[in-house]
């Protein structure tokens, strides 16, 4: 019985080809067809929004970043009116290569894009278990910094950072002082973990505590990290502790982690050695960091 | 017909509302209400989505076979929800981020598949596509008397402007910091309801079963 059945519907969709929509509602062919031609409307649909917006959307997403780098370095903060793109201006871009921790000419500044060189095999580095703290598999071997020019003395660098949460990849941004050590600032832009709990990440009264915390220890060892518990002034090495977010213990590990990794060796470690390195601070205000670092 | 799309468009404001009488969509009710500009945008999508649904399904109700007519829905709405989606990441990228999940979170709304196959697979394009705006407008509704109360009491603000100055920046409120929990909406709700069902009175659900006579502590007159 099956066999016939079969050639009749073959027959009955080349006698309906033109007016499928008569056949009853029910019947195999035309509810193949119907299902094909819906999913062909809704993905053209779909792929036409999503082909027409992505213009306006890469401009918000890169504006974003603009707004997180100004705000890291405290100028959105001081200045009134300016649009977004303006204030940037103050702000100069450069590229460093991550293995020498010299500044680098091969590609253009302005137009790098980091986080897409990190999948691109002629940057990419890979990067194996040991080293891989903030576990994100490889990272470009350039980096963008954003630096804050007070006439010729850099007064702050901005530096990208990412790394593994909870659920996803927090990127961020990490504002150093001009003795690479002080935090004068840390933001994060970009991330999907839990709202209400890891996602405090993004809470400005958290990223406060930030400000004024030491990457290095008495020795010049790299010792920031997130702990758990409340850090006062009597913590020891409280420059050196953040105190977590609570709730969201793996997720403060990942900011932890990343830190690690990005001021580490492997990651921004050789730049801010040859920055602290790179002529004793002719400032007053780094002289109070010196003894420490 | 005038009185018809009027019906299919007032209707669900107070008489039939999909919060307050069907207790549809309350997860979202929830988790957008903290901030009024928030919630504003998030009843906006939700209205666009119910809207067109509504209408894209009435327009090929009668060639959906039955068969698959719950994916059918589920398609165009799930398509309709990330164009939504779409747009607001190309023109309201900050509300976007708060809103992250919730957004593709309304492919789930039951208001939206409810009202696909409750009205758009028997009616009319146009008023399917009324119905789908006042379902959408009956959510809003309640989504701002909740969002309103929310942010009013607990962050002093509407619209992110300073209503009640709260004690940390030198004025006089002390912000209730349980309207920003979401037990808050739950309570919100609630009296909603209650003030609707007390204007209705007809809308009071029949009680699923009652106390006996004997379990009842004696009061003068019986309870009813």
């Amino acid at each position: 019985m099956p066999r016939p059945k079969k050639v009749f519907m073959m027959r009955d969709i080349g006698r309906y080809q033109q007016g499928f929509l008569n056949l009853p509602n029910d019947n195999m062919a035309k509810t193949i067809i119907v299902a094909t031609l819906l999913c062909l409307v809704c993905s053209i649909v779909v792929s036409t929004s999503a082909t027409l917006l992505k213009p306006a959307q890469v401009a918000n997403k890169l504006l974003d970043k603009k707004k997180n780098i100004l705000m890291v370095s405290g100028i959105s903060a001081e200045s009134g009116e300016q649009s977004v793109d303006e204030l940037f201006q103050r702000i100069e871009t450069k590229v460093v290569d991550m293995s020498s921790g010299q500044y680098t000419e091969e590609v253009d500044a302005a137009t790098f894009d980091q986080r897409r060189a990190a999948n691109d095999p002629q940057y990419r580095v890979d990067l194996d278990k040991s080293q891989d703290i903030a576990q994100i598999g490889g990272r470009s071997k350039f980096a963008s910094v954003y630096l804050v020019r007070d006439g010729d003395r850099v007064t702050k660098y901005i530096l990208p950072v990412k790394g593994y949460g909870l659920w996803s990849t927090l990127y961020g941004f990490i504002a150093l002082e001009s003795d690479a050590s002080t935090v004068s600032g840390i933001t994060f832009y970009e991330h999907k973990e839990t709202p209400g709990l890891g996602g405090e990440i993004e809470n400005p009264r958290w990223q406060q505590v930030w400000i004024g915390k030491q990457l290095l220890d008495d020795q010049g060892r790299l010792a920031l990290q997130v702990v758990k518990g409340e850090v006062t002034e009597v913590t020891p090495q409280a420059e050196n502790k953040i105190d977590g977010l609570a709730g969201a213990t793996l997720t403060s590990n990942g900011v932890s982690n990343l830190i690690s990794f990005w001021m580490g060796d492997n990651g921004f470690g050789p730049y801010l050695e040859r920055i602290r390195s790179a002529a004793p601070q002719p400032v007053s205000i780094s002289s109070d960091y010196s003894n420490r670092g | 017909m005038a009185s018809e799309a009027k019906k299919a468009l007032l209707e669900p404001l107070f008489v039939n509302n999909p919060i307050a009488l069907q207790i549809l969509g309350i997860c979202s009710a929830l988790a957008v209400t903290t901030q009024l500009s928030v919630a504003l945008i998030m009843c906006l999508a939700l209205t666009a989505v119910t809207a067109f649904s509504n209408l894209s399904i009435s327009l090929i109700r009668n060639h959906i076979p039955s068969s698959i007519r719950i994916i059918v829905q589920m398609t165009i709405i799930a398509s309709l929800v990330i164009v939504v989606d779409q747009v607001l990441k190309a023109y309201a990228y900050q509300t976007s981020k708060v809103l992250a999940v919730f957004v593709g979170l309304i492919i789930t709304n039951c208001i939206v598949m409810g009202r696909a196959e409750a009205y758009a697979m028997k009616n009319p394009p146009w008023p399917s596509f009324l119905d789908g705006i006042g379902n959408g407008l009956g959510y809003s509704l309640i989504l701002i008397i909740v969002a309103t109360i929310r942010e009013l009491f607990g962050s002093g603000t509407l619209l992110g402007y300073t209503i009640l100055a709260p004690v940390s920046q030198g004025g006089w409120y002390q912000p209730n910091g349980l309207m920003l929990l979401a037990p808050s909406a739950f309570i919100i709700i609630g009296l909603t309801i209650w003030a609707i069902r007390a204007y209705y009175p007809e809308q009071v659900e029949e009680p699923d079963f009652e106390l006996q006579d004997a379990h009842q502590t004696p009061v003068q007159g019986g309870v009813h």
